[in-house]
């Protein structure tokens, strides 16, 4: 029995088991995972094309299928916050966005979702970033975020300061959701990556701001449902003045693609890309150690199974 | 025939300007809003030389017809005539009354010399389109919203977001109140009297009216067929037709042309005969029209009561807040629409038809109450309680059709400085909760606001108010309460804030993942 055809067995059986039940799911996969040793924990491209090294990526990490199953409603959640053409890197690139759903239809995807709660006018951010042209292109469906009506209430049992936010109604009736970041820098987080873009689906963001912003960031990404897959975009990374960013002057062309099912780790490996370009401590990021503290993944990447690639 | 055209080119520029008020998705785009600037207080406001000329000339050839085509407060009063009309048990009729000459010049005198004195107030209260704005705004606007959010709603059930939601809270109290009134007598008004507004109180129809009567196309009756019947004067809305003496008040004509069919001697006539046929009735001034003035008493009140309760609880709160060493600030200036020059001149023409306010993809404009004083009260203020003024917008500008705020390019926006921002230490959460934050510098386009190393990896804000434009990201996203930490003070007079240095540009080849 090859591994593709093990997979298919795995994945039968998990959907005999129980449809609802993905978390059972999940466990299975890992286990595959582990007791195979095939596909890393970790994938880190460089040198390439957004949906080139998205390509790539996903390949090394067994296709998008490991991710989405057929029939399944999925969530792209990007960033969206700043109306910003794509070249001044405020929000993540839209055509790394359409790749990505793309591949979401192409594993079977039923729907495919994008939102983000952004901070300028919603209309122009969704408009001038890009994506929801890009995003439509692709066949998904873009949701607006903007009033509070589109959060219901959601208990965060495990978080420290955040005990309960309100989240953006796609995240709580997908099936599964897909979190992709761009590689930023952040005034008041210092880096904004995986973990800062939870900011995005949660309606009261002065919450963070008031409670610990560092310690919010780790508690909103304890939600039970987690993004199945985290995308780093750093094809143009925000070395100042960001989250914003004045200029094209803030950006640079590093051409990097993180990913991971694992946030801390992606975020980790993501903060040193960055590093090479400005110093940033990692403990001055402080939601990473709070994050791993929380148990929802682990700052020690060389523990883990990375993949590096240069194209 | 001439009714019919009136009646067709009303009823498409009256869809047009109210769709255009109405309009929050940009479905009509910007540039409809021309429709506005065609009218005739803010051309002159505006000193639109050409528009003005263009509406003078139009009265002198053909009569009121601004009145009767243009002016959507009186396309309004035909429609709401038109339906007591049809729904009134009895057969409507109007019939000739007397100008009320003193009422309707000393109101045009009142306008015009508060104006000249700087108090904009009443001009804005009375002129026909900026009441008209201001009842689709606050009135009609809400109205339209809450069936977008019904489609919302009923589409998205189905996972259809073609539609999404719109906030139809108020913007204001006071503007709202003031928009009912006006739309409450002229309802009154229209349906018992026609067009009595535009020929007693409307400063711009008695304006009119003294070209009208000189205008070369009029209304003229043919004594030769005319019997006297007085049905024309049936038909009349604005009651100018005196069958009896064989006359037309032509400064109160607003061209509206019912009366020509309905004279069945065909002794009414449309033309430029040179014959002079003037009728001039003068009257004793009527009294105004009775207040309730016990209802008004009851609103106040309960208005007060009702404004007072949350006012309290908040400044329990901020005496708590006194207690523990974090500060309350007064803004010193009211904050005028990027482009406005100076509070002064933006005082002066701006008759708060609220265009902008509706306008504003921001919401970031909202008339004031007290802001500017009693002088200003429904007169746009920039207010960063639902969001901030965005650094590529320059909207207001280009719909303002009174000049009040003028029109700017992108380049001379980014430079605009129309307040700038003030930083209390003692307030930032940085400072007092010693966590990170940054939620101001983040909305900061300049980064007049900036995180600055603070201790022990921290950043806390260092502001530079010279390239501040005053965009209100800051104040708007600040989450320390009840004392904001950082606030926009208004600038009197806008000013040129610096262009910010751009960061120094090297190449950076980056060939490692750094892991």
């Amino acid at each position: 029995m090859d591994r593709r055809d093990f997979l298919k067995t795995v994945a039968i059986t998990g959907a005999a088991l129980s449809i609802q039940h993905s978390e059972a799911m999940e466990i299975l996969t890992q286990s595959i995972n582990n007791t195979n040793g095939g596909n890393p924990d970790l994938v880190a491209v460089m040198g390439g094309e957004p949906e080139a090294m998205f390509r790539r990526a996903i390949s090394e990490l067994g296709g998008m299928k490991q991710f989405v199953k057929p029939g399944q409603k999925v969530v792209v959640k990007p960033n969206i916050g700043w109306d910003k053409v794509p070249e001044l890197a405020g929000n993540t690139n839209p055509q790394l966005i359409a790749e990505i759903v793309k591949q979401c239809f192409a594993a079977g995807a039923k729907e495919v979702t994008v939102f983000d709660h952004t901070c300028d006018d919603w209309q122009k951010c969704y408009k001038n970033s890009g994506i929801e042209a890009a995003a439509k292109a692709a066949g998904a469906k873009v949701m607006p975020a903007h009033l509070e009506s589109y959060y219901k209430p959601v208990n965060l049992p495990k978080g420290q300061k955040m005990k309960k936010a309100k989240i953006h109604e796609a995240i709580l009736n997908c099936d599964v959701w897909i979190n992709v970041p761009i590689l930023k820098n952040h005034g008041g987080a210092n880096l904004t990556i995986s973990m800062k873009n939870h900011m995005g689906i949660v309606w009261d963001r002065g919450f963070f701001h008031q409670n610990d912003l560092q310690q919010c960031i780790a508690d909103i990404c304890t939600l039970e449902k987690k993004a199945v897959l985290n995308v780093v975009d750093a094809y143009r990374i925000m070395k100042t003045n960001g989250p914003r960013g004045r200029s094209a002057s803030d950006v640079v062309l590093a051409k990097g693609l993180f990913i991971s099912p694992d946030i801390v780790a992606v975020d980790t490996a993501a903060a040193k890309f960055f590093n090479q370009v400005r110093e940033m401590p990692l403990d001055t990021v402080g939601h990473l150690a709070k994050g791993e503290a929380l148990k929802i993944g682990t700052m020690n990447i060389d523990t883990l199974n990375v993949k590096r690639i240069k194209m | 025939m001439l009714r019919r055209l009136r009646i067709g080119i009303s009823a498409l520029l009256f869809v047009l300007i109210s769709f255009f008020f109405l309009d929050f998705a940009e479905i009509l785009p910007n540039s409809f809003h021309r429709l506005a600037h065609l009218q005739f207080v803010p051309a002159i406001l505006s000193l639109s030389i050409g528009i003005l000329l263009f509406l003078i000339v139009l009265t002198l050839l053909f009569g009121r017809v601004y009145c009767s085509t243009i002016c959507p407060m009186g396309i309004l009063q035909d429609i709401i005539a038109r339906i007591s009309k049809a729904t009134g048990k009895k057969k409507k009729r109007y019939s000739y009354s007397p100008a009320k000459n003193k009422l309707r010049w000393g109101v045009l005198g009142l306008t015009v010399i508060g104006f000249l004195c700087g108090f904009t107030f009443i001009v804005g209260l009375l002129d026909p389109y900026s009441a008209y704005g201001r009842v689709v705004v606050h009135i009609f606007k809400p109205i339209y919203m809450l069936g977008n959010n019904l489609l919302e709603s009923l589409f998205s059930k189905f996972d259809n977001y073609t539609f999404y939601q719109v906030d139809t809270s108020v913007l204001s109290i006071s503007s709202l109140l003031i928009a009912v009134i006006t739309l409450a007598v002229i309802f009154v008004m229209a349906w018992k009297h026609g067009r009595a507004w535009c020929n007693t109180i409307c400063p711009v129809g008695t304006l009119l009216g003294l070209l009208s009567r000189f205008s070369l196309f009029k209304v003229r009756i043919d004594t030769a067929k005319c019997n006297g019947c007085g049905l024309c004067a049936t038909k009349c809305k604005a009651s100018c037709i005196n069958s009896k003496e064989h006359a037309i008040d032509y400064s109160r004509c607003v061209d509206c042309f019912d009366c020509l069919g309905a004279c069945k001697q065909k002794a009414l006539v449309y033309n430029p005969s040179l014959k002079k046929q003037q009728a001039n009735v003068e009257a004793p001034a009527p009294s105004l029209s009775d207040t309730n003035s016990s209802k008004r008493r009851f609103l106040v009140a309960g208005l007060v009561t009702a404004g007072a309760a949350p006012k309290l609880l908040s400044q329990a709160q901020e005496s708590v807040a006194r207690l523990e060493g974090k500060k309350a600030y007064k803004k010193e200036n009211p904050i005028t629409p990027p482009g406005s020059v100076s509070q002064k001149h933006f005082q002066q023409q701006c008759t708060s038809c609220h265009l902008c306010v509706s306008k504003c993809p921001s919401h970031v404009l909202k008339p004031a109450f007290m802001e500017y004083g009693l002088a200003g009260m429904m007169q746009p203020t920039v207010s960063f309680e639902k969001g901030f003024c965005n650094f590529d917008c320059t909207v207001c500008g280009d719909v303002c059709p009174n000049g009040a705020i003028l029109p700017i390019s992108v380049e001379q926006k980014h430079l605009t400085q129309m307040g700038y921002v003030v930083f209390i230490k003692e307030n930032c959460i940085v400072y007092t909760d010693e966590t990170s934050c940054g939620a101001c510098s983040e909305h900061c386009p300049t980064q007049a606001v900036a995180m600055v190393p603070y201790k022990d990896g921290l950043t806390i804000p260092h502001v530079n108010k010279e390239i501040c434009v005053g965009c209100g990201g800051c104040e708007y996203v600040c989450p320390a309460r009840p004392f904001r930490a950082i606030y926009i003070e208004g600038n009197p007079v806008q000013k040129e804030a610096k262009p910010f240095k751009e960061n120094e540009e090297h190449k950076m080849e980056i060939d490692d993942f750094g892991f």
